[in-house]
């Protein structure tokens, strides 16, 4: 089947992923969108492994460790949001703006 | 250049080599200089005061121009030393150097002869004195400069030597400048002699220009031969003689000398009766073929002579400081000495020279030992002082008799000398002005003999007329007298016609030897001394005591005797005419010009340099580069507020911009 | 129907269902919701790994994104106390990152399409189960990578539990 389909479907994720990034208020919300756009790379890589046949493995064992540092990420990063939780009662993204002028 | 100079034609047979002694005359004058300096320095702690250090140095001098002339007169040659002092360019170079020959020679006898008898006197004469030793330094100092003048080798050398003794006299005068007149006599003097001074300088540089030398040998030796001549020549020539008619006291210039009798009485007798005054004769005598060459030159040398030997006699006639008559007298005397270089008759005119430098000078330190005991210079304070002076009263005469011209006294034996070369010049050659120097000469005679007698008789016969007892003077004054008198009767033995050496010595350069002019009309002396005796007859009979002497005030002829009495007013029209419109309105108008034109133009343009500073402080700093840089700074933070907003702090924006840069990159990249 | 004709048909299926779920993912008002339909994209995406002959892969998948990763955002949620039920605002650059979001996949779509238009996944595949051949990789070839991503999932770790302490007793200062 033509490999492009996989990879437009990719991209599409990878892309609404990003409109989540940037528009979504809460934080931890941003962290879900971070999540789908990561699926999408995997998705991409796998695609990839399975165009080249059965020589080319590295897609899918990059893909694993995708999977595997998008788990220590997402554990430090809510981390993170939970201390800032902490600090400031809320996670709500437009609220922590002190690095402005 | 022939350095050598021959000028006898029967010179000993012996081929002239150096003296020994001749070569080191430029020791002589470097001796008094040397003098002036240690006086200055140390005379006043000496118990002398100073004056050995100047009588020790001119007694030196004395003794070497007395053997070095010994030398050149057993026929020893002339000398002639020079080095480059510095050049300017190729071609004109400026040397240094002496030239000693017998016109030197008998200058040097003279010069060193006269000084040291007055250092002697001095002694005496200035013993109170509370400027001693500066007196005595400057006696030195006139004294090498005079004699460096006389032994300089070019016109640049001699002028030095010649403002050098200006100088002197300057200071000499103004000695006792606590009164006015006296510091007012002193520059009298140095400024008419500056206005002849500029004309010789000129003088010097036309000669240069058209000899293209300064030295004085080359200058003769060109104009002899006929390489130099014409109307420049003649220009440079009088130009010259401007310098001798400031310098010996001619007309017009003569008007500082009867001031400078302000000056002490040594002094006179040194400067303005022996040495000084008979530079401007000795100019004549050194570039004598110049001027003979010069045509016309001579001619207007001889109608100056003669005109200021008649004017002087005049005026010595009516004087009644004693030290006047013998200042005019003096005057007179040069005339005569000029005069007679005038008609050409060389060695009489220096003959003239050397006898008058020896009575001249006894008659000065004689006035000065009468007005030493009078302690007045007036005549009228004078009288029967043969009593009281018998030496001052002997020499005194006899040195009169000498400036009368009375056998066998010196002056006899030049004035003649004199006159016949007029009479020679006027009957052989024809020459015009020899004619006007023939019949003043002999007129200057007659009134010479007529003031002389006048200035004895009220001296020295009748009743004294004075305060306190004159008594006679100390030997140091005294003896100084003497040796002049004993001079007076015998050097004019020198002179004698045909046996006498004199013109052995004396010769025009080249020229051949014209012998005494008195051989040439036995007439002549004769005459002369006829002449001088009637003077001397009508002068008894008009000044002896019981005559009433010149009464003319009264008389019809009362205007000639107050034209003579102001000095042909001639000193009013200096004063008047010349002096006076530069002091007043001349200077005022420099000053004018000064303050309202120079100042106005330093400070105009100093107040628009501050007119123009406004405009451009106001303008060009405050609002051109003040715009510049505060715009600088003004945009730089209008912008950076502008761009601060980009720093919102919102995470999500900064990740927005992000990605939309991505995604333009990627397509850029793609598309290009 | 051939094996091509039934790849294609699950593959538009589950393209269709997970592109849904994404769109509720970032779209949704309720913050839950929102993880769920996460939950309904990675089993989405687990599928596909399937069907691209990665078993071991979607196995993972499942294992880690599923169990583990979604819960942990569930309990995020939960201990930031997060508006549950109530509306929720995206924030106020909605616009620009839908414009922004939009030419992102539009160029990359591009690019990807131009550059595989008209290549194929072949279907053939040879004996041996990927599994064996991806543990043999990751033990051969990629040891390396593995040894790191372990140190990194220690730091991860540490770091999380270093970050989310709360400050220590002042007592510990007394002894």
């Amino acid at each position: 089947m033509p490999v492009h389909y996989f990879l437009v479907l990719s991209a599409l994720l990878f892309s609404i992923g990003v409109y989540g990034v940037l528009a979504r208020q809460n934080a931890v919300l941003v962290l879900l969108s971070i999540e789908l756009m990561l699926n999408a790379v995997n998705i991409n890589l796998v695609a990839f492994s399975a165009y080249l046949g059965e020589g080319a493995l590295s897609g899918q064992v990059f893909a694993l460790f995708v999977i595997a540092v998008a788990a220590a990420e997402v554990g430090v990063g809510l981390a993170i949001v939970i201390l800032i939780y902490r600090n400031r009662q809320t996670v709500d993204v437009d609220e922590m703006s002190l690095m402005k002028w | 250049m022939d350095l050598l100079l021959l000028a006898q034609e029967h010179a000993p047979a012996a081929v002239p080599k150096d003296g020994f002694l001749t070569q080191y005359m430029w020791l002589v004058p470097l001796l008094p200089v040397l003098s002036f300096f240690v006086i200055l320095f140390f005379g006043k702690r000496m118990k002398s005061r100073g004056h050995w250090f100047g009588i020790g140095a001119l007694s030196i001098g004395l003794a070497m121009s007395l053997y070095a002339f010994i030398e050149l007169a057993a026929g020893n040659a002339a000398v002639e030393k020079s080095w480059t002092w510095f050049s300017i360019g190729d071609s004109i170079n400026v040397e240094f150097g002496m030239h000693y020959d017998f016109l030197a020679g008998v200058m040097f006898v003279v010069v060193t002869l006269v000084s040291l008898l007055v250092h002697i006197y001095s002694t005496g004469y200035m013993h109170d004195d509370k400027r001693y030793t500066i007196f005595f330094a400057f006696l030195s100092l006139f004294t090498g400069s005079m004699l460096f003048m006389v032994i300089a080798n070019n016109l640049l050398e001699l002028f030095i030597g010649w403002e050098l003794v200006g100088v002197c006299s300057y200071f000499l005068i103004g000695h006792y400048w606590e009164e006015k007149e006296n510091s007012s006599a002193a520059i009298k003097a140095f400024i008419t002699n500056r206005v002849g001074d500029m004309a010789f300088l000129i003088g010097i540089f036309v000669l240069f220009f058209a000899g293209h030398s300064f030295n004085i040998e080359e200058l003769n030796h060109a104009v002899h031969e006929g390489h130099l001549g014409g109307t420049i020549l003649t220009v440079g020539a009088l130009l010259l003689f401007g310098g001798v008619i400031s310098k010996s006291a001619q007309f017009p210039l003569y008007v500082w000398l009867p001031d400078a009798m302000a000056g002490p009485t040594p002094v006179s007798a040194l400067i303005h009766a022996a040495t000084m005054v008979v530079a401007g004769v000795y100019l004549v005598a050194r570039m004598f073929l110049l001027f003979e060459g010069a045509g016309a030159a001579l001619d207007v040398v001889a109608i100056v002579a003669s005109i200021t030997m008649l004017l002087a006699a005049i005026l010595a006639l009516v004087q009644d400081d004693i030290k006047r008559v013998l200042a005019y007298s003096t005057i007179s005397q040069l005339a005569y000495m000029v005069a007679a270089l005038g008609v050409g008759a060389y060695t009489a005119g220096v003959f003239h020279l050397f006898t008058h430098a020896m009575f001249k000078a006894l008659l000065f330190l004689g006035a000065g030992s009468l007005i030493h005991a009078v302690h007045s210079n007036n005549m009228s304070d004078m009288g029967g002082l043969r009593r009281f002076m018998p030496h001052t009263f002997r020499t005194f005469v006899i040195g009169s008799l000498g400036l009368a011209g009375i056998f066998p006294l010196a002056g006899f034996f030049s004035k003649d000398e004199i006159i016949g070369g007029a009479l020679r010049s006027a009957s052989d050659l024809g020459s015009a002005s020899a004619w006007v120097v023939l019949i003043s000469a002999t007129l200057t005679a007659f009134l010479t003999a007529l003031y002389v007698t006048r200035m004895l008789i009220k001296t020295f016969w009748g009743e004294y007329r004075g305060h306190g007892s004159p008594h006679e003077s100390p030997g140091s004054m005294v003896t100084p007298l003497w040796i002049l008198a004993g001079a007076t009767l015998t050097v004019g033995f020198l002179g004698f016609p045909v046996i006498g050496p004199f013109a052995d010595w004396i010769t025009v350069p080249g020229h051949e030897h014209h012998g005494f002019e008195t051989l040439y009309n036995i007439v002549l002396p004769i005459g002369a001394t006829v002449v001088a005796l009637l003077a001397i007859a009508l002068g008894i009979r008009l000044f002896s005591e019981g005559r009433k002497g010149f009464d003319l005030v009264a008389s019809p002829f009362g205007w000639i005797y107050r034209f003579i009495e102001n000095k042909y007013y001639l000193d009013d029209f200096y004063l008047k005419g010349i002096v006076k419109p530069i002091q007043y309105p001349i200077a005022r108008a420099s000053y004018w010009t000064n303050q309202k034109i120079l100042d106005g133009v330093v400070n105009g343009a100093g107040a628009g340099a501050v007119a123009l500073s406004h405009p451009v402080y106001d303008v060009i700093d405050q609002q051109v580069v003040d715009f510049a840089v505060n715009g600088a700074a003004g945009i730089t933070g209008f912008s950076g507020g502008l761009l601060k907003y980009i720093q919102s702090g919102n995470v999500q924006r900064y990740a927005a911009v992000l990605f939309a840069a991505i995604a333009a990159f990627v397509a850029v990249f793609v598309l290009a | 129907m051939s094996a091509d004709t039934w790849q294609q048909v699950v593959f538009w299926v589950l393209a269709v269902a997970m592109t849904f779920a994404a769109i509720r993912v970032v779209t949704a008002r309720n913050v839950v919701h929102a993880a769920l339909y996460l939950v309904a994209t990675l089993l989405g995406a687990a599928s596909m790994y399937v069907l691209l002959f990665a078993e071991f892969v979607a196995w993972v998948q499942v294992l880690v994104y599923v169990g583990a990763i979604v819960v942990l955002m569930l309990f995020g949620l939960m201990l930031t106390r997060a508006d549950i039920g109530k509306a929720n605002f995206d924030n106020d650059q909605r616009v620009l990152a839908a414009i922004c979001s939009a030419a992102l996949f539009g160029v990359t779509a591009w690019v990807l399409v131009d550059a595989f238009e008209g290549e194929e996944i072949s279907l053939a595949r040879e004996t041996g189960t990927t599994t064996e051949n991806i543990g043999q990789a990751i033990f051969s070839s990629y040891v390396l990578p593995f040894e790191v991503v372990s140190v990194l999932l220690l730091a991860a770790l540490v770091g999380a539990v270093v970050i989310s302490r709360r400050d220590p007793v002042d007592e510990e200062d007394d002894r």
